[in-house]
C-alpha cells in the first residue's frame, strides 16, 4: 500500500490498491469514486422540474408518475450496467490474468485469460476524444502464428487512470510474467 | 518453474492415501482426481489403475502421496517416502496437512534424487468442484481435443480430464472392496430410475416416429404431390413450409443414433424442446379457441371486415380517379386505370360472397392445425391473410408492371434521345445513328411516356403502401413462427438452472494467503451470457441468413420490383 495520489484522465481522485498474495501472485484493483449523493439530486430535479413543466401546461398525473417510475428505473439501470465502481486485475505467474469489474450494484464481470494465450502486457497510447491518453493493454497471441498479435484487451476502461498509476500496475506485471 | 495443482474440493478431508489423477503432458501441472486411502496393496492399486485407463483413455496414474493429520500416526514421514520407490515416478508430490493450519504444505521429490529441489513458496494449489468441471462445457466450442496431441489451452486439457475420468468416480464410498477412495460420487441413484425407465420408454418410440416420418417423406416425395404448379404453391405457402421444417426437426429427433457429442446433443435437445413447446401452446390456443364460439364471432366478423376493407378501397379508387390532393392527373389515363381497378374490387365482392357460407367450417378445420403446434396455427393464418388480401397483392403488381414497363421505356428513349442505345452483346451503351423517322416517334413517345408517368406512378405509391402493410403484418407472424422453431429453450433453461454447465472460463480467488504457504485459488465456473447460449444453440432456419437490407429493399420499391415476404428464403436457394 502506498498514499501517492492517483487520478483518471479527467482529473478525478481515484484509489489503487495492490495486494501481493505471493511473489508470482498480486491483485490490483482501481476504485474509482462512489456515485456522489449531490448528482442523483441534480438528475432527479432536473427530471423532476421538467415533468412538472409538462403537467402545468397539460394537466395529466399521468405525467408526473411517469417521470417517478422513469427516474427509478433509469437509476437502477445506471448502478446495474453503467456504474463501475471496482476494476481489478489479478495475476496469476504461469497461470493466467483475470479482469474484473464490479458494479455498483454488486454485479460483477469478470473474465480470464490463460497465460500461454498472452504475449505481453503494454502500455499503449489512444486518441480519446480531443486528447490523447495512455492505457495499459493485454496483447493476445495469435494461435497460428506465435510471433504475430490477434487482438488487444484493453485494462481499466472504466475509471481510465493517468500514466504514472499505469506504470506502477505495468512494472509489477512485467515483473511476474517474466518471473515464470 | 511454478507447480500447479488442481485439488478437488471433495477431498480436502480426505484421510491419508495415495493421490490419483494426472501430470498434464509437458506442464508442471498435475491434475487431482481422486485419493486411495489406507490399507491398501500396492499389486491391486496398478491393477485398479490400468482397469480405469483401460475405460477412460485418461492416462491415470499414482501423483504422490497425502497425509491428513490425526492422533494416531507417527514415523509417517520415512513411510511416504518408502512409498515413492513402490510407485516409480519421476515426480512425486508429497501434500500434507497440518494440525490447526488451513493450508496445505507441498513437496515435490524429482527421481532422479539429484535434481531434488524444495521450493514451499512456489506451488498454486487450485481447488476445484470435481462434479461441476465434470459436467461443464467450456466455451467456444472446438473439436475435441486429444490428450496427446499439441493442444495448447491448459484448462482444456484439465476439463477433459476430469471429464473423461468418470469410470473413476463411478466406485461407490460404501463399497466393500480392496479399495477405499474418496473423490466425487454422485447422490441421486434413487432418483434416476425414473430416467431410466424414460430411456428404455424412448427407443421403441423413436423407431415407431421414424418409421411413421419415413412413410410420410414417402408420400410427399411420390411423383403427383412434384408436378410444377403444386411444387410451386407448396413452396409459397408457408404452412407447407413450416410442415416441411418441422419434419426434419422430427427426424433430427428421432434419429436412432444417440448422440455424441455436445452440440448433437444440444441440438437434439433444444429441438425437442421448441417442439414440446409449440405443441403446448398450440393445444392452449386451441382450448382458447373452441370456447364460447369464439370460432363462429370470428367468421361472423371477417366477412363484414373483409367488406369494409372493399369499401375503403373503393373509396379510395374514387379519390384517386378525381384529383388526388390537388394533383393534376392525365384524366382519361386515370379514368381507365381507376375503372379497371373498380371492377377488379367488383369481382372480389363477389368471390367473398361465394366463399362466405364455407368459411367458418374452413376456419373449424384450420384451427385444428394448431394441435401440431401454435407455430402451424400462425403460418396456417399467414397464409389466409395472403388469400384474403389477394386484390391488393394484385393490385400491386399491375401497378408495379406498369411503373417498371414505363421507366423501362423512358430510361430507352432517353438513350435514343442523345443519339444511344444498348447493345445487348457487348453489355453496355454503344452511340448508333439513328435516321429521321426513328427519332421523331422516338421522341414523340418519349414525351407521353413522361407526361403520363405520375398518374402511374400515383398508382403505384398507393397500392405498394397498401400492399407494404400486408407484408408487414406478415412478416411479423413469420417472424414469430420462426422465434418458436429456433429458440434454445433447453440450452438456456439449462443456463439459467445449472449455470455451470455451459462455461464460458473460468474464475479465480484467492483463498489464503498467509506467507510461506502454498497459494491457494479457489475455480469456479464463469457462466456463458445469455445473449451469447442464444446465439450458439439456435436451430438454424431461413431468418438465419442476412435478409434484404433497407437500402436493397427501397431502391426496388424505386425500380418497381416486386417484393414479397419470403424474398430472403428464394435469396437463399438462387
Amino acid at each position: 500500500m502506498d498514499n501517492e495520489k492517483y487520478t483518471d484522465i479527467n482529473g478525478k481522485a481515484i484509489a489503487l490498491n495492490y495486494q501481493r498474495h505471493s511473489s508470482f501472485c498480486t491483485e490490483f484493483t482501481v476504485s474509482s469514486p462512489k456515485v456522489s449523493i449531490g448528482k442523483v439530486m441534480v438528475a432527479t430535479c432536473f427530471v423532476w422540474i421538467f415533468a412538472y413543466a409538462v403537467f402545468f401546461f397539460t394537466d395529466n398525473t399521468a405525467v408526473l408518475s411517469s417521470a417517478i417510475i422513469i427516474t427509478l428505473i433509469g437509476m437502477m439501470l445506471y448502478i446495474h450496467f453503467v456504474k463501475i465502481d471496482h476494476e481489478s486485475l489479478l495475476v496469476i505467474g504461469s497461470l493466467g490474468i483475470q479482469l474484473s469489474s464490479s458494479y455498483a450494484s454488486g454485479r460483477e464481470h469478470t473474465s480470464f485469460i490463460e497465460m500461454s494465450k498472452i504475449k505481453d502486457i503494454v502500455i499503449n497510447e489512444a486518441i480519446y476524444m480531443h486528447q490523447i491518453i495512455y492505457y495499459l493493454c493485454i496483447l493476445l497471441r495469435d494461435p497460428a502464428d506465435t510471433s504475430a498479435v490477434s487482438s488487444v484487451v484493453p485494462l481499466f476502461q472504466s475509471s481510465k487512470p493517468r500514466l504514472n498509476c499505469l506504470v506502477k500496475v505495468y512494472k509489477s506485471c512485467q515483473e511476474i510474467i517474466s518471473k515464470c | 518453474m511454478v507447480l500447479k495443482v488442481f485439488f478437488p474440493q471433495c477431498c480436502n478431508r480426505a484421510d491419508s492415501g495415495l493421490l490419483v489423477g494426472r501430470w498434464l503432458p509437458g506442464r508442471d501441472t498435475a491434475v487431482v482426481l481422486a485419493v486411495i486411502h489406507y490399507p491398501f496393496i500396492p499389486s491391486t492399486v496398478k491393477q485398479y489403475l490400468q482397469q480405469i485407463q483401460g475405460q477412460s483413455q485418461v492416462p491415470v496414474e499414482v501423483l504422490g502421496s497425502w497425509s491428513m493429520p490425526s492422533e494416531k500416526q507417527e514415523g509417517l514421514d520415512s513411510f511416504l517416502r518408502d512409498l515413492s520407490t513402490i510407485f516409480p515416478q519421476t515426480r512425486w508430490l508429497q501434500v500434507s496437512r497440518e494440525m490447526g493450519q488451513t493450508g496445505f504444505s507441498c513437496q515435490l521429490l524429482q527421481l532422479p534424487p539429484e535434481k531434488e529441489e524444495e521450493e514451499e513458496d512456489r506451488v498454486i494449489f487450485v481447488h476445484y468442484d470435481q462434479r461441476k468441471v465434470m459436467l461443464s462445457q467450456l466455451h467456444p466450442l472446438e473439436s475435441p481435443a486429444l490428450p496427446g496431441c499439441e493442444e495448447p489451452s491448459e484448462l482444456r486439457q484439465m476439463f477433459w480430464t476430469v471429464a473423461h475420468s468418470e469410470p473413476l468416480f463411478l466406485k461407490d464410498k460404501y463399497d466393500e472392496g480392496p479399495l477405499k477412495l474418496s473423490h466425487w460420487q454422485s447422490e441421486g441413484r434413487e432418483a434416476s430410475i425414473l430416467v431410466e425407465l424414460m430411456k428404455l420408454a424412448s427407443t421403441p418410440l423413436c423407431l415407431l416416429l421414424a418409421w411413421l416420418l419415413a412413410a410420410w417423406s414417402w408420400v410427399t416425395s411420390t411423383r403427383l404431390l412434384n408436378l410444377s404448379p403444386l411444387r410451386f404453391l407448396s413452396s409459397k405457402l408457408s404452412s407447407c413450409v413450416q410442415l416441411s421444417y418441422r419434419t426434419a426437426h422430427m427426424k433430427t429427433v428421432t434419429s436412432p443414433h444417440t448422440a455424441t457429442s455436445h452440440t448433437h446433443f444440444m441440438r437434439k435437445a433444444n429441438v425437442l424442446v421448441s417442439l414440446l413447446l409449440d405443441v403446448s401452446l398450440g393445444l392452449l390456443f386451441i382450448s382458447w379457441l373452441y370456447r364460447e364460439e369464439r370460432l363462429a364471432r370470428l367468421a361472423s366478423a371477417l366477412l363484414p371486415a373483409a367488406d369494409r376493407v372493399s369499401r375503403e378501397l373503393e373509396d379510395l379508387l374514387q379519390w384517386l380517379m378525381g384529383a388526388p390532393a390537388g394533383l393534376k392527373m392525365n384524366r382519361a389515363l386515370d379514368q381507365v386505370l381507376g375503372r379497371f381497378f373498380l371492377y377488379h374490387i367488383h369481382l372480389w365482392i363477389s368471390y367473398l360472397r361465394l366463399l362466405a357460407p364455407f368459411l367458418e367450417v374452413i376456419l373449424w378445420y384450420g384451427g385444428l392445425s394448431a394441435a401440431l403446434g401454435l407455430t402451424f396455427a400462425l403460418s396456417l393464418l399467414s397464409d389466409m391473410l395472403a388469400l384474403l388480401t389477394f386484390h391488393i397483392y394484385c393490385f400491386y403488381v399491375y401497378g408495379a408492371r406498369l411503373y417498371c414497363m414505363k421507366l423501362y421505356g423512358l430510361c430507352s428513349l432517353w438513350r435514343l434521345f442523345r443519339g444511344r442505345k444498348w447493345n445487348v452483346l457487348r453489355q453496355r451503351v454503344d452511340s448508333c445513328c439513328y435516321d429521321l423517322d426513328q427519332l421523331f416517334i422516338g421522341t414523340l413517345l418519349f414525351t407521353i411516356l413522361l407526361f403520363l408517368l405520375p398518374t402511374t406512378a400515383l398508382y403505384y405509391l398507393v397500392f405498394t403502401m397498401l400492399r407494404l402493410m400486408v407484408v408487414a403484418l406478415q412478416g411479423v407472424l413469420h417472424l414469430s413462427v420462426d422465434l418458436i422453431n429456433s429458440f434454445p429453450l433447453f440450452a438456456l433453461s439449462l443456463r439459467v438452472f445449472t449455470p455451470y454447465r455451459l462455461a464460458e472460463g473460468v474464475k479465480f480467488r484467492v483463498l489464503s494467503d498467509e506467507p510461506g504457504t502454498a497459494l491457494h485459488l479457489l475455480m469456479e465456473m464463469n457462466a456463458l451470457g445469455l445473449g451469447e447460449v442464444v446465439q450458439t444453440y439456435r436451430t438454424p432456419t431461413y431468418s438465419c441468413y442476412p435478409p434484404d437490407s433497407w437500402g436493397a429493399l427501397l431502391r426496388k420499391l424505386f425500380v418497381g420490383e416486386l417484393v414479397y415476404p419470403w424474398k430472403h428464403k428464394t435469396t437463399k436457394t438462387d
